[in-house]
């Protein structure tokens, strides 16, 4: 007996054997060889898709239970392929032009490229396909539990179906989004398939040739067994043939993971050709041993064993482990193709119509970066295969497990049928409109919902048991198998005709009633008349579009590498030198598809609008162009900031050169001003000098006044100098001063007594002594050097008939002032601002100042950290030196 | 006969020295110290030459050399420019302004006195 383990090993070989191909097959791809990698032959082995794990199992089940009619499952799909020429052919034709990713996107594209369309398509989908996947996680588990069996009921059926579901989503995840090119078509996966598709063909043959000549004993007494069984006898239900064969019809073409594996992996339209007689013959194969093994199964097995499991049982039943593992891997095989193509085809569809418009139209900063929308692109993808799973995980718990393989498979084919009256309808009536699209959509899936899909979870679960018997909401027209009161009619066919039937009836309907928007129009005759224009996207006006923005824009999405080569590849079409081609029409046509295969028609024509400024605008445009504005708008904000920051810059450094150009005048004024000062007394030198040499015979007294004015003059220099000296110093601050402590009183008497030495005509100075008994604490050389020359100024400068000086003390708290008062003639005001300055001489004077004595005051009492002002009188003028606060000890 | 200089200058010192040199000379020397007044004190000496100074109180002898060649009367009269900030500048302007002779302080007495009769037997 195999064992689980074994058998899990086998499954696990067979996985990584699966993997192995898919990596070759793509790596041949990659270097050009794939000639034979997508010969016709793979492509109708890769529609097998179609055959899953309810086709393999199932069939057997169905014949065991309902005789001929499992035919019905192999027959429309059979009737679309022999007849490809009528609506199949079209089909392929419009999704390759239109490079739609899915059947979402090509309703969407049709119909004005309508992402609304395309979010309902998508949510209708997935909810479609969940029973479709729970079937195939129920089979695989089932399979286990048979080899289980034996082992004393080890399986715990719910876990491992956890396990299953969970191994299924990694595979996918690993087999679909591997690849960071997911615009790319999944060569890898496709050849997988066509392998998986020979391996459950084989195993099935193998099962049935065993039945026949190993357990039936050959042709003839096989089929009197068959005519001895209750299959032979069956009654044919007309209507359930017939429904059942234009549902499985309409399935075929509208299954997202049909439309993957039949327009999205098209390589060549002629494949179809070759497969529309070889698909058929697979099915013929497929279905050839169903009825022999389902006659085996009901005479071998005992009775109340599941017929859906005989592919297995009868090998296992009669001790041939090999071949029931050869079944189970075919089986395996069913399973696992359909579930990686199924949630390939729903993630794509997910992650283009819904993250995708979400994602964009919710950043601000928009996608700079070329990897960020590809990285998103396959993570949500990724992201939606778990969830895909997951719901097929959760429908497989809630429905019990238990119904049959068939029954399931034929409530995710009446729900995905849903679509092809908009599909079929996009392609051959041009009149449709996303509006009547939308509402037959809506309407066939709330039927569905209601006949088909919440029915199965059983009376109780989701729906009560009185629902059933009195309607919805005590309704009586409202029952899910006795819609509008028509009862006793077989509640599959009754889903069918009622949810196609009103699904066409409101598509044609609200199409009638609503108006196509220009875009649509475009679209509707794209569609419709697909063979008379090659395959045309709608008009571009090529012209405004640049190929560097395509070229970035085309980088953001499908990665700089495969850009370049795009554009390059048109350019050297084009006959151009270098990788930018000549943004035509054609081209802007082309790259539209190229990108829609990456993220979706709708988003793909928002995104070109953007830089096309095509003809038709729609929200998804808008939020797309809200996006670039908002990243214009902040561009431009920062351009402001950034002329604003230039403009403080340029005024600043206006402000530096007005300030260095009038450094500059000062400093020319200074030169004049140092010129004329030195010149002057030089002058009298030079002159008088020259006199007393070139005069002969003069006396004794002009020789002696002469050289007294030499003298006199010669002194002024060097206190010229001396001044000079002492202001630079000054005021570079290189001044060291000496605090002592001593009297304010006798400071001030040494210092009149300098100032009016050898003065012929001295001042009457009047003082209080009483207030100058102060102890200060400074540098007295320098303060006594204030008071020296403001008590000379007023000396030379005082023009009162009879020049006087008040000196006066006063004190204000901490702060202690010495002010010099004379009486002579005020200084004008225009004068007053720059006496302070160097070489302000102002009024009539003697000239025997430069005019440096009250800048060199200032800049002593700064450095003591005191200040010395002028003050205006009405008869004189007084200044004020403030001295510093601390410098005063205390009175005497 | 000596010719009539007036002589505007306000360093005490250098009154001194040039009216020595030109009274020796066998000029008659008028002087006066206040650039603001200058212009009536030429108007009622009417001198034969003016020996300006550039910097004075009161009115700079640039300004009283405009006034002087701006009035018909005094248009050609010799006027010799006596400066101590010696900027190349101030020698333009006043020969823009119509300067007959510009000279730098510190000047030699020679020069002066040369200036002087020259610029006096030129006018004549």
């Amino acid at each position: 007996m195999a064992s689980v383990n074994l058998l899990i090993g086998v499954s696990l070989t067979y996985v990584t054997f699966l993997f192995a191909i898919a990596f070759f097959a793509e790596r041949a791809t990659a270097r050009g060889q794939v000639t034979w990698l997508r010969s016709p032959l793979v492509y109708t082995l890769s529609l097998s898709i179609y055959c899953t794990a309810w086709t393999f199992y199932g069939a057997v089940g169905y014949a065991a239970r309902s005789g001929m009619e499992f035919v019905t499952i192999y027959l429309g799909p059979s009737l679309v392929m022999i007849g490809w020429w009528w609506a199949l052919r079209k089909l392929v034709r419009v999704g390759r032009a239109q490079r739609a990713t899915s059947v979402a996107d090509l309703i969407s594209s049709r119909f004005g490229k309508s992402n609304l369309l395309a979010i309902v398509v998508t949510i209708m989908a997935v909810i479609g396909v969940t029973p479709y996947i729970a079937l195939q996680l129920q089979s695989v588990t089932l399979s286990l539990a048979i080899f289980a069996e034996p082992e004393a009921g080890a399986l715990n059926q719910t876990g491992a179906a956890f396990w299953v579901a969970f191994g299924l989503a990694l595979f996918t995840v690993l087999f679909g989004t591997r690849n960071l090119n997911v615009n790319e078509r999944h060569n890898g996966v496709v050849i997988a398939i066509a392998v998986e598709a020979v391996v459950k063909l084989i195993a099935l043959l193998a099962v049935g040739v065993f039945v026949v000549w190993g357990v039936a004993g050959g042709v003839a007494p096989m089929m009197e067994r068959i005519d001895a069984s209750p299959i032979g006898t069956w009654e044919m239900d007309r209507s359930r043939w017939l429904a059942l064969t234009a549902l499985s019809a309409a399935a075929f073409l509208a299954l997202p993971r049909m439309f993957q594996v039949m327009v999205v992996e098209n390589e060549d339209e002629r494949h179809l050709q070759i497969a529309s007689w070889a698909f058929p013959l697979y099915l013929m194969l497929m279905s050839l041993f169903v009825v022999p093994i389902a006659v085996i199964g009901l005479d071998l097995m005992p009775a109340g064993s599941n017929p859906d499991l005989f592919v297995l049982t009868i090998p296992l039943a009669q001790g041939q482990v090999g071949l029931a593992t050869l079944s189970f891997l075919g089986g395996f095989s069913s399973a696992t193709s359909m579930v990686i193509v199924a949630t390939l085809a729903l993630s794509t569809m997910v992650s283009n119509h819904i993250v995708m418009p979400v994602w964009l139209s919710s950043r601000v900063e928009g996608a700079q970066v070329s990897g960020d929308v590809r990285n998103v692109v396959i993570l949500s993808r990724r992201a939606s295969i778990l969830l895909i799973i997951g719901l097929g995980y959760v429908y497989y718990r809630f429905s019990g497990g238990g119904a049959a393989l068939a029954a399931i498979g034929l409530i995710s084919f009446v729900g995905v049928a849903q679509f092809l009256p908009a599909m079929l309808g996009g392609i051959i009536w041009r009149g449709a409109t996303r509006w009547g699209a939308l509402a037959g959509l809506l309407m066939g899936f709330t039927i569905w919902v209601f006949c088909s899909l919440l029915p199965s979870f059983g009376p109780g679960v989701v729906l009560s048991s009185s629902v059933f018997e009195q309607g919805l909401f005590g309704l009586g027209w409202v029952r899910p198998h006795a819609l509008f009161g028509i009862e006793g009619i077989d509640p599959t066919v009754h889903a069918v005709a009622w949810s196609i039937t009103l699904n066409i009836a409101a598509f044609i309907i609200v199409s009638l009633v609503t108006f196509p928007s220009p875009l649509e129009r475009l679209q509707g005759a794209q569609f419709v008349n697909v063979f008379d224009h090659s395959g045309r996207a709608q008009g571009w006006d090529a012209a405004r579009a640049t190929s560097e923005d395509l070229m970035v824009m085309t980088q953001r999405i499908l990665g700089a590498e495969e850009a370049q080569t795009l554009f390059r590849l048109e350019a050297s079409r084009q006959g151009l030198d270098g990788g930018l081609p000549e943004p035509t029409q054609g081209f802007v046509q082309h790259l539209e598809r190229e990108l829609a295969a990456s993220v979706g028609a709708a988003t793909a024509h928002a995104m070109i609008s953007q830089l096309v400024g095509g003809a038709s605008v729609s929200v998804q445009d808008l939020m797309a162009v809200a996006d670039e504005s908002a990243q214009i708008l902040e561009y431009s904000n920062q351009l402001e900031a950034k002329s604003h920051e230039l403009s403080r810059t340029a005024h600043q450094l206006r402000e530096a050169n007005q300030k260095l150009t009038a450094l500059s005048v000062q400093k020319d004024a200074f030169l004049s001003q140092i010129s004329h000062e030195l010149r002057t007394p030089m002058t009298s030198i030079r002159s008088f000098s020259e006199i007393l040499r070139d005069t002969e015979g003069m006396g004794q007294v002009e020789k002696t006044r002469y050289a007294s004015i030499i003298h006199g003059e010669a002194m002024r220099l060097t206190r010229l100098l001396d001044d000079l000296l002492d202001l630079s110093v000054l005021e570079n601050g290189q001044v060291s001063l000496r605090h002592e402590t001593g009297g304010l009183g006798d400071l001030l008497e040494k210092s009149i007594r300098t100032a009016q030495a050898g003065s012929t005509e001295p001042l009457t100075i009047r003082r209080r002594h009483v207030d100058e008994a102060v102890m200060l604490s400074t540098d007295h050389d320098r303060l006594g050097q204030v008071f020296i020359n403001l008590i000379t100024n007023a000396r030379k400068y005082c023009d009162a008939e009879t020049p006087e000086l008040v000196i006066s003390v006063s004190r204000d708290g901490p702060n202690l002032s010495v002010s010099f008062a004379d009486n002579g003639t005020p200084i004008p005001d225009d004068d007053r601002r720059v006496i302070f300055e160097k070489f302000a001489r102002v009024g009539n004077q003697d000239g025997s100042g430069a005019g440096l004595g009250l800048a060199i005051c200032r800049e002593i009492m700064t450095r003591l950290g005191g200040d010395v002002t002028h003050v205006r009188e009405a008869h004189g003028n007084t200044f004020v030196v403030h001295l510093p606060s601390q410098s005063a000890l205390a009175a005497q | 006969m000596g010719k009539h200089v007036l002589l505007v200058e306000d360093e005490v010192n250098i009154i001194e020295a040039i009216s020595f040199l030109l009274s020796r000379e066998g000029w008659q020397v008028d002087t006066h110290s206040d650039g603001a007044t200058a212009m009536e004190t030429i108007r009622a000496a009417r001198p034969d030459l003016v020996v300006l100074d550039h910097m004075l109180p009161g009115k700079s002898g640039l300004d009283i050399l405009t006034e002087l060649r701006a009035d018909p009367e005094f248009q050609s009269i010799p006027v010799l420019m006596l400066t101590a900030r010696g900027q190349a500048r101030d020698r333009e302007q006043a020969e823009k302004a119509g300067v007959s002779r510009f000279m730098t302080k510190p000047f030699s007495n020679i020069e002066v006195v040369t200036a002087v009769r020259d610029l006096v037997q030129l006018a004549q």
